[in-house]
């Protein structure tokens, strides 16, 4: 290799190594069998998974983290998907300062969000509910939504649009037929990262939710705190094989619906 | 009375303080093929999008059998609509691109088949139903786009420079495809096009626009014989202009003098009074060329150039004062440069308009 291309390559490969190696050294820790986070790993056991399955404690927190990810990648993708639709129309005046609010989320810090969701949710009865947590983190999907939708609403051909009207489509036709076909590759990742951040959220769980709604990050997190245990490390196992299975199927479906776009 | 199946009245389109329709009164016939032809930027596409109501008029109303139809939204608007760019959707296979007007429409299952089927077969793509548009070359897609346009029968179709992006082989035929299916089918089409052989080649009728305004609507013949004004004669073909002033008129003859002081026989029109200014027009291919002089209308000059074109050659002359082109069938005689003959124009190919 010549030199040119090496020294990309050397540094390509320390940056995949620095993101990287942290799950690496974390992730065999899952399959020990010793009753502490540490190395050597004594003998192979999947006795962490089994705690994860068998501790109450746990598995609420699994459970939890499904019901509030599914709630809020349903709740996030329906209306970051009509934000992102609605804001195809170029009101002056309107849409820019309207897009703009709807990102505001990604930069606002999390501990702001969440002291203000925890006052409003003290008025109308949301604290330590599922609902007030799907909500939370669907403020915080709907950005990702939208910039994935918009991305794939952008690079559409409006005249599909025209030609779906002339051929007797009304709005609501056209909208079915051609416009969500068409933009279901950027939908389908909004959904997918909307179910990831709900995933791995903390902060915002901290601050809004009750006993009854610790999510597994959360339960990570307290865990952490007092007792290190490598049923840690098995959570996290889970949390980065589901991930990758997600991101697989977002591929894959992608591949199947971008085949026939393009 | 013609049978006016589409009628715009006053129908404007502005942009701020830009005029990209102005004031357009236009009928069109049921049954015909009318072009709209013009150069780029005269407003053509513009009238196509208010006809199919993807845009709003900004005055003027436009009528389909009689009534109004401004308010009435694309959809229900019944006007089959095929785009340069085809507008094919990606997602669908041909068939259920070609079924897609008739679901809307509610169309049984069996019935959407049977239609589909005998459209494909009408634009010679039965074969190819189960394909994605990305699977099909740009011809191909084109017919797609033809059939999906026809397949509900709407009354009217209208057509935004549809062949535009097509080698000219693939073109030619098409147009002569499309002619033929106009004929078979009875409908109203409105073509857009910047092309005038093709517009030449199809139409019943063309509008000739210039900056949002028709120069002219007649026949091709009409329109290429006969040029109302100096865009159109300059823009539909080669032409050659004269300038000169009326001298006087003989029975169905007028007599033009030339800047130069040459006299010409023309064909006379209403209107010519004695001393107008006019422009006269004479196609390329009207010029005669011989070495002695003939009668009328005749005037030495000089060859300043002749270029093979294939099937004729295009003779560049020089005389009464400026450039001529003639255009000579391949097998005459081919003259040197710097030849000296004389130019005859008959007459009755003499064409007078206001300069
Ligand atoms: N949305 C718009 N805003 C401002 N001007 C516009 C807009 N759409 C079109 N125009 C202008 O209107 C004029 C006519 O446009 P139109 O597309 O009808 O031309 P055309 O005759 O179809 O030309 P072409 O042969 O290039 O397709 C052009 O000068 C164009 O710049
Ligand atoms: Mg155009």
């Amino acid at each position: 290799m010549r030199p040119g291309k090496l020294i990309p390559a050397v540094f390509g490969l320390l940056a995949v190594s620095f993101l990287l190696l942290p799950l690496l050294v974390i992730l065999p820790l899952a399959f020990t069998s010793s009753l502490f986070l540490i190395y050597p790993i004594p003998s192979f056991s999947l006795r962490w998974f089994d705690v994860l399955v068998t501790n109450p404690v746990w598995r609420a927190a699994i459970v939890n983290s499904l019901i509030i990810g599914i709630g809020t990648t349903i709740l996030s993708t329906v209306l970051g998907g009509l934000a992102s639709l609605g804001l195809r129309e170029k009101l002056r005046f309107v849409s820019a300062p309207l897009s703009t609010l709807f990102l505001l989320p990604m930069v606002v810090p999390a501990v702001v969000l969440g002291v203000g969701l925890q006052i409003l949710y003290a008025r109308f009865g949301l604290s330590s509910t599922y609902l007030g947590m799907i909500i939370a983190h669907t403020v915080i999907a709907i950005p990702l939504v939208m910039v994935s939708v918009t991305n794939s609403l952008q690079g559409m051909d409006s005249r599909l649009e025209l030609a779906a009207a002339s051929l007797g489509a009304g709005p609501a036709a056209t909208l079915l037929h051609v416009t969500l076909p068409l933009a279901m590759p950027g939908i389908l990742t909004g959904a997918v990262l909307a179910f990831a951040v709900s995933l791995d959220e903390v902060v915002l769980n901290i601050f809004l939710a009750g006993p009854g709604q610790r999510t597994i990050a959360r339960q990570m997190f307290a865990e952490l705190r007092d007792n290190i245990s490598p049923a840690i490390a098995a959570a996290a196992f889970l949390f980065i094989a589901g991930t990758i299975v997600l991101m697989a199927l977002v591929l894959l479906m992608r591949r199947r619906v971008g085949g026939t776009a393009s | 009375m013609a049978d006016f199946h589409i009628r715009l009245d006053g129908v404007t389109k502005t942009y701020g303080s830009l005029r990209v329709v102005d004031n357009l009164r236009l009928d069109i016939i049921r049954g015909e093929f009318l072009s709209l032809l013009g150069p780029s930027g005269s407003g053509k596409t513009t009238i196509l999008m208010m006809l199919a109501g993807f845009q709003d008029a900004s005055e003027g109303t436009i009528y389909v059998d009689g009534n109004m139809i401004n308010d009435i939204p694309s959809h229900k608007r019944n006007m089959g609509v095929v785009f340069q760019s085809y507008a094919l959707f990606p997602h669908m296979s041909v068939a259920q691109n070609v079924a897609f007007p008739l679901k809307m429409r509610g169309f049984g299952r069996s019935d959407i088949r049977e239609r589909v089927e005998r459209a494909l077969d009408m634009v010679q793509l039965s074969t190819m139903k189960d394909r994605k548009p990305s699977q099909l070359s740009g011809g191909q897609q084109q017919r797609v786009a033809l059939a999906r346009a026809l397949v509900f029968e709407p009354g009217v179709v209208l057509m935004d420079e549809p062949l535009g992006a097509l080698d000219k082989q693939l073109r030619e035929q098409m147009q002569l495809d499309i002619r033929e299916l106009h004929a078979r089918l009875g409908l109203t089409i409105v073509f857009v096009t910047h092309d005038q052989s093709e517009a030449l080649t199809m139409s019943d009728r063309i509008a000739v626009f210039n900056k949002g305004r028709i120069e002219q609507i007649d026949t091709p013949r009409m329109i290429y014989d006969h040029p109302a004004t100096r865009f159109v004669a300059e823009f539909i073909g080669e032409t050659n202009l004269m300038e000169g002033e009326i001298a006087g008129r003989e029975g169905d003859e007028a007599m033009v003098r030339l800047s130069d002081g040459c006299m010409m026989r023309v064909r006379a029109r209403d209107g010519l009074e004695r001393g107008a200014k006019v422009l006269v027009t004479i196609r390329p291919e009207k010029v005669e060329l011989s070495d002695p002089p003939a009668a009328a209308n005749s005037f030495p000059v000089t060859v300043s150039d002749t270029i093979y074109q294939g099937d004729h050659f295009r003779v560049q002359l020089q005389g009464a004062g400026q450039r001529f082109i003639a255009r000579r069938d391949r097998r005459a005689a081919e003259w040197p440069q710097g030849a000296r003959l004389h130019a005859t124009f008959a007459a009755d190919d003499c064409w007078v308009i206001a300069p």
